[in-house]
């Protein structure tokens, strides 16, 4: 099986084009042939492209909330109209209800309202500096807000899909803030952990131990609930991100440390060391550029993990707090299940959660595979 | 061998410690200290604190000294079993916390042997027959198990009773047996109420082992005593049942040491959504009233049975491994 | 041990392993891999017959396919293995289904392996004694305690001290040497009549390597049995052998009597592979010479002769577009070679 294996090996790099290859067009060329994976990024792409220009994609201010229209069912747009491709919804109107005497909306099916896409609707600035009213969907000659509810409203009335897509750029972004902070201290303490080893790789190793054999979400919830009432949403969202990198930083340096580990042993570095290179430089020029795809993989498997803390967290009102809008926060609503029962697209927001985590999961699989296909 | 049982319990000892220190600050965090939050909480109740009532309690309580050594009277009051008093309740912590912790304990424990059970027999069918289609199916199966998060899970699972089946399917006793003292028939009627969130605990856990003893057991297949195994006559069935797996076995029993935070972790969560009397929505509760002594007490306790926990899965591991027995690995 | 049998064996001028033809391919997605293509050779009785070749040249595999032991995506493709058994009837392994009882039977109990890593062939969770007393429960209608006693005097047959205490070791506790031992007695202890020996020394020192062999040497004279020795290394085989295959690309090129390929080879390959060992006759400070390019990939062996693109004496026009065939070249012996033909 050996021979068989380094036979194989050495037809591999017999086909020139493979030869001169830079390990980038090797990684990318594996990682093209795992479908998921690139799946997986194509559905990444499209949820950084909603955090981005979330306020395009929302048709509404997520905030206005109207308690009259709470927990309006989702009004599906209708696409044809008499045969031909014109979309359109139906007005509503409000009733009584004949037993609860409570006012409820019904479609008006004698009213049609024309829905246009990219459309104009309300003002808003653009990637924070771009003044435009064009949004995804609008519709014309009424307000959304009476008329278009694509996943129905939440208890206070808001509209869900605008929510949703504003919950979108929280959530994603706070993934990516707080692996940034776990990535800094993974990397420098399992570097200094794999590369100096000794006494000080003896203490940060039983650190990690200590922190990964701590049951995470009580003491999280208990650090989150440590945070001042009076903080701003942005002061929350920074403090959140720090607490969850605080703990999530374990498993990178773990990562870092055993590849520093088995990089030392190679013989490219001991030429390197031989040859006279600067310490940073045997670092900085051998050893890191073979295994930053590692790095990369470890960092895209440990976001999934992040988005669901964070989610976990604000769904129990200990993470995020209104007004600020995060996965979480939209799932609070879908605690009480008699509320959920009568109101099932109250989950809809766990659908997202699912998706990119789904996502994140198959895309990091792929780097790593394509990164190193005997990890 | 007894060196390992040093370290590991070395380990233990100083897990405990760090965990007692990170409570110890949980407590301290929040602005103010005990009396006024316990002021506060007398006064909201309608029954007055003097100034010199709540001197003596902070003298009492050592609160006037630095804060090394209120942790140090912190910990001797705990290690005579003294938690302190739970403001909300109005009675001793651990009075408070009695049957939740066990229970607590109990369902994560369910839930490892649900996962074990579920990853182990598809672990090794998926390795013995890789790229097959039920490989891929449990593959798949086991990503969405992997991005469901416990408590979305939960929320399904009790959506689908309550819209489907009329049925509360939370809770880990029937209401006839939520107050009776323990007796046979409770603990049967809590066997019988386990499953659903021993499942719902257990599931991203056990996509991950799946992947973890497919990985581990295509390695080991691959090992030239495999082929010595299968050079000596024996069957395939026994080749891959008494060699690769016993050995790729160690590795999955090691995973209860990570296994069991992260369950204790989850059952916190979603014991608020299914309902269940462990300490997790008492923990929830704690929080939001910053009655920290209690939460602070809740974490301690969860972090040492979860260190109680790993250390015993430790003594199984060097059971059953003779290299660790060696000091070999 | 079985006097009777060796006798009639002796008597029997029919090979004890008759390979014919052998082709087994690794079916992947990047291709297919013909590991073994086409090989054919005999073990005689009671003789030793040496596989030599580079790596990769399919000698391991053809090792595994002998015991149907192949790894998937691995499979025998076509050929026959022709076993004689103790009793004179005549069995094609190549057409018995790899995991029934008979195949099952003949591995272990007639045919013995030991494997070139000594560190890895034995579990490291249950003790050397597990595996032995298994073999021997497998094969040998015995009782436990019979099976125990068997695989201490099977521990003590190949030279390991205090075999009833070593029984209840792990591998890990044994030296290299040692455990190589052991791996012997398990293969030994049923008593095989033909003991495939891959690579046996190639991960020990050398001194070790010399006790190694000595004790095959020794063993194979107690029990009469024959041995197919697998190496690279041509020394082994000059001490060890009393016939020769030397293999490349999965085919054997040249086949014949040790004295005969070590003082007069045919085949191109054989001659080089004999240059580029040190011999105390060579000139000191000279550079060895060495075959020239490396062994091509299975997936695109070259046109007719696979030795061709390396061969000095390639003939243009012929080599690169004919397969010679295995041939006799006189003297009982084979070569695949166009220069004898």
């Amino acid at each position: 099986m050996a021979e068989h294996a380094a036979a194989l090996e050495a037809g591999v790099v017999a086909e020139d084009r493979i030869a001169v290859a830079t390990q980038w067009q090797l990684i990318w060329w594996r990682f093209r042939k795992h479908k998921l994976a690139v799946g997986g990024t194509i559905v990444l792409i499209c949820f950084y492209l909603v955090a981005l220009f979330a306020d395009f994609f929302a048709y509404v201010d997520p905030t206005e909330s109207e308690a009259q229209r709470s927990l309006m069912a989702p009004q599906p747009i209708h696409w044809i109209d008499e045969g031909a491709f014109r979309p359109y919804v139906y007005a509503l109107k409000g009733t009584r209800d004949p037993r609860t005497f409570k006012r409820v909306y019904v479609p008006d099916t004698s009213t049609k309202i024309p829905v246009t896409f990219f459309g104009h609707g309300e003002p808003y600035q653009l990637l924070g500096f771009i003044p435009t009213d064009r949004h995804l969907i609008a519709v014309e000659g009424a307000k959304p807000t009476e008329s278009l509810f694509l996943l129905g409203t939440d208890t206070h009335g808001r509209d869900l899909w605008s929510r949703l897509m504003y919950a979108t750029r929280t959530s994603m972004t706070i993934g990516l803030v707080s692996v940034a902070l776990s990535l800094v201290l993974g990397v420098v303490l399992g570097g200094i952990s794999g590369y100096f080893g000794g006494a000080i790789d003896t203490l940060i190793q039983r650190v990690i131990e200590i922190l990964r054999s701590i049951p995470t979400i009580p003491l999280w919830m208990g650090l989150a609930a440590a945070l001042p009432a009076d903080w701003s949403v942005v002061q929350v969202y920074f403090a959140i991100t720090i607490i969850i990198s605080l703990i999530g930083w374990t498993e990178l340096a773990r990562v870092v440390r055993g590849r520093f580990i088995s990089l030392k042993q190679e013989d490219f570095v001991m030429a390197a060391e031989l040859v006279g290179c600067s310490k940073s430089r045997i670092i900085f020029r051998h050893m890191v550029p073979s295994f930053i795809s590692h790095i990369i993989a470890a960092t895209t498997l440990a976001i999934p993990a992040i988005i669901i803390s964070e989610t976990a967290l604000s769904f129990l009102g200990l993470g995020l707090r209104p007004p600020a809008i995060s996965w979480g926060v939209l799932l609070q609503d879908a605690q009480n299940i008699q509320a959920l029962v009568i109101s099932p697209w109250l989950l809809f927001p766990s659908i997202a959660v699912i998706v990119a985590v789904l996502a994140f999961n198959f895309m990091g699989d792929g780097i790593r595979d394509a990164a190193d296909p005997y990890l | 061998m007894v060196a390992y049982i040093v370290r590991r319990l070395l380990l233990a000892v100083m897990t405990v410690w760090a965990i007692s220190v990170l409570s110890f600050m949980i407590i301290h965090l929040p602005p103010g200290d005990y009396v006024t939050s316990y002021i506060a909480s007398m006064s909201a109740s309608g029954s007055a604190v003097s100034e010199g009532e709540a001197q003596a309690l902070r003298e009492q309580l050592g609160l006037d000294k630095p804060i090394t050594v209120q942790y140090a009277k912190w910990m001797g009051l705990i290690l005579q079993g003294n938690f302190g008093m739970a403001m909300e309740w109005g009675r001793p912590v651990s009075d408070v916390i009695g049957d939740r912790l066990t229970l607590t304990m109990v369902i994560s424990v369910a839930a490892i042997v649900f996962t074990w059970g579920i990853a182990l027999p598809i672990g090794i069918y998926s390795a013995v027959y890789p790229y097959s289609f039920l490989d891929y199916a449990f593959t798949f199966i086991g990503f969405i198990g992997l991005a469901i998060p416990g408590f979305l899970l939960a929320l399904v699972v009790m959506y689908v009773g309550f819209a489907y089946f009329g049925a509360n399917v939370g809770g880990l006793f029937s209401p006839d047996f939520i107050e009776a003292p323990w007796s046979m028939a409770k603990i049967w009627d809590l066997t019988k109420h386990l499953p659903i969130p021993a499942i719902v605990l257990g599931v991203a856990g056990t996509a991950q082992l799946i992947r973890i003893m497919r990985s581990n057991l295509l390695d080991e297949l691959r090992k030239p005593y495999v082929m010595t195994a299968r050079a000596r006559g024996l069957s395939e069935y026994r080749v891959v049942m008494r060699y690769p797996v016993r050995v790729a076995l160690n590795p999955f029993i090691s995973t209860i040491g990570y296994l069991l935070p992260y369950v204790v972790s989850g059952s916190i969560i979603v014991s608020l959504v299914l309902s269940l009397p462990t300490v997790g929505p008492l923990l929830l509760k704690a929080l939001i009233a910053q009655d920290m002594f209690l939460a602070g007490t809740i974490i301690l306790l969860l972090g040492v049975m979860t260190v109680i926990g790993t250390f015993i899965s430790d003594l199984l591991l060097m059971w059953v491994d003779p290299r660790i027995r060696f000091g070999r690995e | 041990m079985r006097p009777t049998l060796i006798s009639s064996m002796q008597n029997d001028t029919r090979p004890l392993l008759s390979v014919r033809n052998l082709r087994t391919s690794f079916f992947q997605d990047e291709g297919t891999t013909k590991a073994v293509d086409g090989a054919s050779f005999d073990v005689s009785p009671g003789k030793t017959l040496g596989i030599v070749g580079e790596s990769g040249c399919g000698k391991s595999v053809t090792a595994q396919s002998i015991l149907r032991i192949v790894d998937r995506p691995g499979r025998i493709v076509a050929g026959e293995i022709v076993l004689t058994r103790a009793d004179g009837s005549q069995t094609d392994l190549a057409k018995l289904d790899p995991n029934g009882r008979e195949m099952r039977s003949i591995r272990g109990g007639e045919i013995g392996l030991v494997f070139q890593e000594p560190m890895t062939s034995f579990s490291p969770v249950h003790t050397i004694g597990a595996q032995l007393i298994e073999a021997v429960l497998l094969h040998n209608n015995v009782s436990k305690k019979e099976a125990r006693e068997r695989g201490i005097e099977a521990l003590r047959s190949v030279g390991i001290p205090k075999p009833e205490r070593r029984i209840d070791e792990y591998s890990f506790e044994l030296s290299g040497g040692l455990r190589q031992r052991a791996m012997i007695a398990v293969a030994l202890s049923c008593d095989p009549r033909l003991l495939i020996a891959d690579e046996p020394t190639t991960a020990l020192d050398v001194t070790t390597q010399a006790q190694i062999l000595d004790l095959l040497r020794k063993l194979q004279q107690e029990r009469g049995m024959a041995i197919m020795l697998i190496t690279h290394n041509l020394g082994v085989v000059a001490e060890m052998a009393d016939d020769v295959v030397v293999m490349y690309l999965g085919r054997v090129v040249e086949q014949g009597n040790v004295d005969d390929i070590f003082h007069d080879p045919k085949h191109p390959y054989t001659k080089a592979l004999l240059q580029s060992i040190p011999s105390i006759d060579s000139v000191p400070k000279l550079k060895l010479p060495t075959i020239s390019g490396s062994i091509p990939h299975p997936f695109n062996r070259p046109q007719g002769c696979p030795f061709h693109p390396r061969c000095i004496s390639a003939i243009a026009g012929r080599c690169d577009a004919e397969d010679p065939l295995l041939r006799d070249v006189g003297n009982g012996r084979k070569a695949s070679c166009f220069l004898y033909q």
